[in-house]
């Protein structure tokens, strides 16, 4: 049962991050890249209908997690306080920066609503890479100190940083070294993604532009992967244990590479759609292939006193996770029909929708 | 410690209470929408269509206040009361799972089609899409509802040697005795809201000779279902969940209704008074004898336990507060009676639309359906102190363990900035909708 719910949870997290993970990219580009008001209207077109929807797969992947993982629900949230909140917080600005922009034609009023769904796309890019890395490092349980617990043994609470930036330090925080790079590579695979879903989505002058700069960026990718890969064996000794010992694991990352390399094609491919298609490929392969190289961990302990959380450990009883099956069998497949109705109704491109106006 | 749980409690209050500000005129005005656009397929008059789509715009405005400020909260359980979360995850998260998937995903799904996908699909399916917002909300109401009421009144689990509260009976979850009298109340209150908003920005139009035609048509479906509301709000819904709390929570009645002595022969019931801990009575008393009695057991002198025969660490922690926020709630339940009747009774005669006092009243009454329905919540709320799973689980055991006061007041205050400028935003948008007010159109 353990095993089942960890499956439905990460697959509910990797939809999360492939279409949510679009709206991102698309604010990023609404950042950086769409300069003119028509641009601009493309980013929204496209993700308008859609992100609250998208949105939904984060609370319902919290509920899942609270309900049949409570032990790691609890550990993980109060732990990760601070950058959780902060979380809540840009969340907040993206949807009101998203949703309050057309109310006034009014250039100053545009301007501030258009930097805060861009600004806070950005942030939440880095951020839940940046969670990513926390995982994966791993976080010192029960808050050790001269070998003693301090807390019990599943709770700890992390600053923001530790002086030294470093991963492997005494006192960890959220932000160091090695996640932040893990944030840094969320931050452009999600620009490469977003930019794509409006290549989809739309018919917009912008897109040729963006074109190129997938291609640039996958350069820039594809190094910061392979540094990544590099530098894993010092937050994880033995990184690829759990590969060696069950062969069929080497499915993730060979989606990954998949992704990753089909995308220097952009520029050649015969359906808009291709593109996003690949760089879903890859957010998905690395998503699950990280998830992987943990296994059963779902939070290392860094201390050699308090063992890790794994699914065993922080997983709600045996009666409540069976029943839970059936409502959510039942659950599922709804989801998967609003879907279908709601991207069979909006198919296609996306132009005219007119998006946030009033 | 002590700080440290008052900040959680703070927040959780400050921020849940802001949040149901939102949801309640979204499940109420759903309902509405539903109906405009039902009466426009039936009747085919277009001014249905077009009220249709003028609340349409408040509501999207309204929802998305409701999200963004939801999702704090689903958040909180871990953040700030970790402990609570650890030992009933296994039965709240169920109910609370459920609603992120069956209706969450419904509501925000369809939201998508509902407000910009009338020109692509035809006014059946758009009629079909409003319909199944409608549904979403209201399902997420009764999930929501169903985890609130396992707090009050837990059923269908047992507690592990490590204190983990597991569940042993799903079945049970649904058919607490508490949750459907509450669920109900709890709904009608939200159409209550809803019917008051409607009826007021109609007598608005009406007073400031703006938009008569739908001034009228505001105004009338707006009294029509806040009479309604209002009544079933008191009776029924409202006599039986207090019956639940005398039943399951005695001493939560004593203190809400302010009955600091059991009195022999039958308890009265208190219109006026202010509860004096110091000396464990009522100021200023204004009672009626026996009704209490009645209204609870039908039984003019049947025996109602006062607050004296507790032991006084179970009493409710702040016994003021809970009285004056239910009398408040009924209160103003008896007010939006009268006054609902008293405008029910002039549309009848033909005379609602001119009568500028009752135009007025109803105008200004815009605020109060949110107070009652907030002190309704404070009702339930501070009379489940000091437990957070009653008669088990107290609430200073549920808070997340390593996270510092110093850190809570931070984002305490994080949310009170933040919320005050939503709060704001929203008020200056609904204006602005409301300025402009609906426009007619041609299909
Ligand atoms: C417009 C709002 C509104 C109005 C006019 C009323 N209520 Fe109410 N009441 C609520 C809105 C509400 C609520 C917000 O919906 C609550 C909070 C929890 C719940 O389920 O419903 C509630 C709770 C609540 C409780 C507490 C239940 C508990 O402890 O969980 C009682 C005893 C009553 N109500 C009784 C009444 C009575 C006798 C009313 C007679 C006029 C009344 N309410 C009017
Ligand atoms: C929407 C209406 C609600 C309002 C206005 C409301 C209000 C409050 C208030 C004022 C408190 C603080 C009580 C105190 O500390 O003395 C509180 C606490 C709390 N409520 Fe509610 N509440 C609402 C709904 C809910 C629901 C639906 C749940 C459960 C799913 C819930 C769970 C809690 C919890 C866990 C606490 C914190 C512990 C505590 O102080 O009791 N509340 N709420
Ligand atoms: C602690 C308790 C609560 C939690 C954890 C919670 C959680 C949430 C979340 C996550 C959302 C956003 C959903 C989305 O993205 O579509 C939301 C919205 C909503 N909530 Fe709450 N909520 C709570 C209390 C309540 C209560 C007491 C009610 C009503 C009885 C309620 C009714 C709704 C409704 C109808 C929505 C839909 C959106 C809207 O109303 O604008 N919630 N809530």
């Amino acid at each position: 049962m353990e095993l089942f719910w960890y499956i439905v949870l990460m697959g509910m997290l990797g939809m999360y991050v492939i279409l949510d993970g679009y709206d991102f990219g698309a604010g990023i580009v609404h950042l950086f890249f769409a300069k003119k008001e028509k641009d601009k209207k493309a980013v929204t077109n496209a993700i308008g209908p859609f992100w609250d929807a998208n949105e939904v797969w984060l609370i319902a992947s919290g509920g899942v997690l609270f309900f049949a993982f409570p032990t790691l629900y609890a550990s993980s949230f109060s732990g990760f306080y601070l950058p959780l909140i902060m979380i809540l917080w840009l969340l907040i600005f993206r949807a009101i920066g998203l949703e309050l922009r057309g109310q006034y034609h009014n250039e100053m009023w545009e301007s501030i609503w258009d930097k805060a769904f861009g600004i806070a796309s950005l942030l939440l890019a880095l951020f839940f890479g940046v969670a990513l890395g926390n995982v994966v490092r791993g976080v010192n349980l029960g808050m050790v100190e001269n070998g003693e617990s301090a807390y019990e043994a599943h709770y700890f609470f992390l600053p923001l940083w530790n002086p030294t930036f470093s991963p492997t330090a005494e006192h960890l925080g959220i932000i160091d070294w090695f996640t932040l790079l893990l944030g840094i590579i969320s931050v452009v695979a999600l620009t490469i993604h977003g930019a794509n879903w409006i290549i989809f989505k739309t018919n917009a002058e912008l897109n040729t532009r963006l074109k190129s700069i997938i291609f640039k960026l996958n350069f820039v990718l594809l190094a910061l992967v392979i540094t990544s890969i590099l530098i894993w064996h010092i937050i994880e000794p033995k990184p690829f244990t759990n590969f060696l010992d069950k062969p069929f694991l080497w499915l993730f990352p060979t989606i990954t590479i998949t992704g990753l390399v089909g995308q220097f094609w952009i520029k050649k491919f015969k359906k808009d759609g291709y593109g996003f298609l690949f760089s879903a490929l890859f957010l998905f392969g690395g998503f699950a292939s990280t998830a992987a190289s943990i296994f059963p961990k779902v939070l290392p302990s860094t201390n050699s006193i308090n063992p890790s959380l794994t699914i065993y450990n922080v997983a709600a009883d045996e009666y409540g996770l069976s029943v839970g099956v059936y409502w959510f069998a039942i659950a599922i497949v709804l989801v998967a029909v609003y879907m279908f109705v709601q991207y069979r109704i909006f198919n296609g491109k996306m132009d005219d929708v007119g998006y946030g106006e009033h | 410690m002590e700080d440290m749980l008052f900040y959680d409690r703070m927040q959780f209050a400050f921020t849940i209470t802001f949040h149901y500000l939102f949801p309640q005129l979204t499940m109420g005005l759903s309902l509405m929408i539903v109906y405009f656009k039902w009466k426009f397929l039936r009747t085919q008059i277009i001014k249905y269509n077009d009220a249709a789509k003028f609340w349409m715009k408040i509501f999207a405005l309204n929802f998305a206040m409701g999200v963004v400020t939801g999702i704090p909260m689903e958040f909180q359980f871990g953040t700030n009361w970790a402990k609570f979360s650890e030992l009933t995850g296994g039965i709240i998260g169920q109910t609370l799972a459920m609603e992120g998937m069956f209706s969450f995903f419904l509501e925000s799904s369809f939201l998508g089609l509902f407000l910009f996908g009338e020109k692509l699909m035809g006014q059946k399916l758009h009629f079909l899409t409003g319909f199944l917002v409608f549904l979403g909300s209201w399902a997420s109401g009764y999930l929501i509802i169903a985890t609130h009421s396992w707090m009050q009144n837990p059923v269908g689990f047992e507690i592990l040697e490590n204190g983990k509260f597991v569940l042993n009976n799903f079945g049970a979850l649904f058919s607490n005795p508490w949750l459907l009298p509450s669920y109900l109340h709890n709904q009608l209150a939200s159409v209550i809201t809803a019917s008051f908003v409607v009826a007021s920005i109609g007598a608005f139009y009406l007073l400031s000779k703006k938009h008569n035609e739908f001034g009228k048509l505001f105004l009338k479906t707006g009294v029509i279902f806040g009479l309604v509301s209002s009544v079933l709000v008191a009776f029924p819904t409202g006599d039986l969940v207090a019956k639940n709390v005398v039943k399951y929570q005695p001493v939560t009645f004593a203190a809400m209704e302010g009955i600091f002595e059991t009195e022999e022969g039958g308890s009265e019931i208190v219109l006026i008074g202010q509860p004096d801990m110091e000396f464990k009575k009522l100021d200023n008393k204004i009672a009626v004898p026996n009704v209490l009695s009645f209204l609870t057991y039908q039984k003019w002198h049947a025996q109602i336990k006062g607050l004296n025969e507790f032991d006084e660490k179970d009493y409710p922690t702040n016994i003021p507060g809970l009285y004056y926020s239910y009398h408040i709630m009924v209160g103003l339940g008896t007010i939006f009676i009268g006054l609902m009747g008293i405008a029910a009774f002039q549309l009848w005669r033909k005379k609602l639309y001119t009568s500028k006092w009752i135009l007025w009243s109803i105008m200004f009454m815009l605020p109060f359906p949110y107070i009652a329905n907030t002190t309704g919540w404070y009702t339930a709320e501070l009379g489940r102190q000091p437990w957070l799973v009653y008669n088990l689980l107290r609430t200073s055991e549920g808070a997340s363990p390593t996270v510092s006061a110093g850190n809570t007041l931070f984002t305490l205050l994080g949310f009170i900035g933040l919320y005050l400028l939503l709060g704001m935003l929203f008020l200056i948008l609904a204006g602005k909708i409301i300025k402009k007010g609906p426009e007619l159109q041609n299909l």
